[in-house]
């Protein structure tokens, strides 16, 4: 058994998570926003699929994969307009839209990409990879770790900002409250409406930013259903992560990992079966929820549309 | 049952005008989705073989959904029940007599579904924990689970593709007189009047109904709340594996690794349409049949993805929110809520 864990298997293994993961960190990271100001995005999936499509049609017209960044963020930025509208000014069940959202934007991006790619094979060449000085030199894990696309380091630096504007920022605390006790924002003379449309229109911008990644730099090319349930994962991360960007940011890495962890296995030798290894994480989450569980690990007032004047139910 | 229409209307429109634009002939492809689903013999079997696994599903998510419980994780009820029965039906089948084995087998697929809801029932009953996550990762255990048993236990020796041993054709589930419609719509029917009779009828029917709409006020009531967010959760979940027994022994016999009808998302989509009604989901889901099994073959014949059916599902859906929103506008005060709010008072 000791030979197992080699070094090839550890950065291969790091290089799949880093790879798989950087997706669902930023649809969760998305997802968290929404959720902490009572806004659940059931259709985040619907987001990614969009953002991953408009990405790769602008990646592969324009040649540069920044503005295919740009385009599946702008995608997923309008398209998250369209949830706020709905769930957030008609104050309309945010699971009916959000399965609309999901089934429309499946059905949407497959119906484009059959009639504009159905004969010719398109593929992004590699993205440019940007090494860190001395640390890519590290042993071990340096190279495969610290030598990334440049969109990785953003999306770190991405968390740390949400992380700063939810919990250090005025707006952060208004979300928040939004969240828990959007009839309490509302008495303080802050627009929930406003604060709540902010916050799912940040998370349309880094789903689609999520599903870009997924289509230019994880796999060159657009597939209809390329997400394979990704957005649902990014989800229950941010569910997990329960606001704390430092803890979207360890699931997102854990799911990676254990995403490419059957291919690192395969590497090393060990015919562990996919299907093992993809539901093990969820079985960890599930026993935790069960030995550990707590009452209010969501913002009381998440799915909850605020009426003004309304009958309060928080 | 009207108010679904006006969002249909809208949503085919809709979508002809995105088949004009993508250079499509949108008269042609609507036409052959019903003469392959709706006015051939063949694919009216079809679209009514289709309904039976979907009336029962879309009743489970009714139950669940009425008494205010987002069950998301239908797809993996689904899958366990299948593979349970497609595992254990050959066995049954060769040492039972018939009709015992069909009733063992869907007596094994209801609890099966009703298992897989036991974990988001208790989290959420005792400790108010959001059932949509919990739903929704037991289903992905369950999709991957469900393979782990088809390929392991219950593989079959007898082909190279991973799959259950297969249920004879003389064994499957019988037809009505003169089709070849098997029984499974005349099951799914009789249920979904029976749940119809519980939710109308039954105190323990009203007693969902107050939970669903107002989770408090039922508590200060004195209602079990506990005892019925697990009951109803596990009656969801055994209509769910009972529709899986139904699909698996009338139609396919055996279960396929990595066979995933994905159901769910979809009927989610009908069931808000009829307004939790179980009685306005017959029309509907005969309407989606039609369009699932007739897309899927005007499809190919168009040279279109069968996926496009999913656009016009998901603008059926939007097209509904918004013109529930105009109405209760035109009302003014009147809510008319006709769905528990998808949040929770706790």
């Amino acid at each position: 058994m000791h030979s197992i864990f080699t070094v090839d298997l550890l950065a291969a293994l790091v290089a799949g998570g880093v790879l798989a993961g950087m997706p669902l960190l930023l649809a969760a990271l998305g997802e968290t926003i929404s959720e902490q100001a009572g806004v659940l995005n059931i259709g985040l999936e619907g987001m990614m699929l969009l953002g991953a499509y408009a990405g790769f049609v602008a990646a592969e017209v324009s040649g540069s994969s920044w503005l295919g960044f740009l385009a599946a963020a702008a995608t997923g930025l309008v398209l998250s307009s369209l949830v706020a509208l709905l769930c957030v000014y008609m104050g309309q069940n945010q699971i009916v839209v959000g399965i609309g959202v999901l089934l429309s934007m499946e059905g949407l991006t497959s119906l484009l990409h059959a009639v504009q790619y159905g004969e010719t094979y398109e593929r992004l060449s590699k993205v440019h990879e940007v090494s860190l000085p001395l640390l890519d030199r590290l042993p071990v894990l340096g190279p495969s770790l610290f030598s990334q696309p440049a969109i990785v380091y953003l999306t770190l630096l991405l968390a740390v900002l949400v992380s700063v504007v939810l919990w250090r920022t005025r707006w952060g605390l208004y979300a928040r409250a939004a969240g828990s006790r959007p009839a309490a924002l509302d008495a303080a003379g802050v627009n929930v409406a406003r604060v709540r449309t902010c916050a799912v229109l940040c998370t349309g911008l880094l789903a689609g930013l999520g599903g870009g990644y997924l289509s230019i730099v994880s796999a060159g090319v657009f597939v209809p259903f390329m997400t394979q349930g990704g957005g649902f994962i990014a989800i229950v991360i941010a569910m997990l992560g329960r606001g704390r960007p430092t803890w979207v940011v360890l699931g997102a890495f854990l799911f990676g990992i254990s995403m490419s962890f059957s291919t690192a296995l395969q590497l090393a030798g060990i015919g562990l079966p996919t299907d093992v290894v993809q539901m093990l994480p969820f079985i960890v989450v599930i026993l935790a929820l069960i030995v550990f569980a707590r009452r209010a690990i969501l913002p009381a007032a998440l799915a909850t549309p605020f009426v003004r004047g309304g009958q309060s139910q928080v | 049952m009207g108010r679904a229409a006006l969002p249909v209307a809208m949503a085919v429109a809709a979508g002809a005008v995105l088949l004009l634009a993508l250079g499509r002939d949108p008269v042609a492809f609507g036409g052959a989705i019903l003469r392959n689903g709706l006015t051939t013999a063949v694919g009216l079997e079809q679209t009514i073989i289709r309904m039976a696994p979907l009336l029962l599903m879309g009743t489970g998510f009714i139950v669940a959904f009425q008494a205010g419980l987002w069950n998301i994780g239908g797809d993996g009820q689904f899958l366990m029940a299948a593979a349970l029965v497609g595992g254990l039906g050959p066995p049954l089948v060769a040492s039972l007599p018939v009709w015992a084995a069909w009733v063992v087998l869907c007596g094994i697929g209801c609890l099966a579904g009703a298992a897989w809801t036991l974990v988001p029932a208790f989290l959420k009953a005792w400790y108010g924990m959001n059932e949509i996550i919990t739903s929704l990762m037991m289903a992905m255990i369950g999709i991957n689970l469900a393979n782990v048993l088809i390929k392991g236990p219950f593989l079959s020796e007898k082909t190279t593709v991973p799959q259950t041993d297969v249920v004879a054709w003389v064994d499957r589930l019988p037809y009505l007189p003169g089709t070849r419609i098997h029984v499974g719509i005349v099951v799914a029917v009789v249920v979904l009047l029976l749940v119809h009779l519980m939710q109308t009828r039954t105190a323990y029917g009203l007693r969902l109904r107050v939970l669903g709409v107002n989770r408090r006020a039922a508590l200060h009531a004195g209602l079990p709340v506990k005892r019925d967010i697990m009951t109803a959760f596990a009656l969801s979940g055994g209509l769910i594996g009972l529709a899986a027994a139904v699909e698996v022994l009338g139609v396919w016999g055996y279960v396929r690794a990595d066979w995933n009808p994905a159901f769910g998302i979809t009927l989610f989509a009908l069931v808000f349409l009829a307004e939790l009604n179980v009685l306005a989901t017959i029309p509907l889901v005969f309407f989606f049949a039609v369009v699932s099994i007739g897309g899927h073959a005007a499809a190919l014949q168009t040279r279109l993805p069968s996926d496009f059916l999913l656009l016009l599902i998901g603008l059926v859906l939007l097209f509904m929110v918004l013109t529930r929103w105009l109405r209760s506008r035109r009302r003014a005060s009147g809510t008319g809520l006709a769905l528990p709010p998808s949040g929770e008072a706790s």
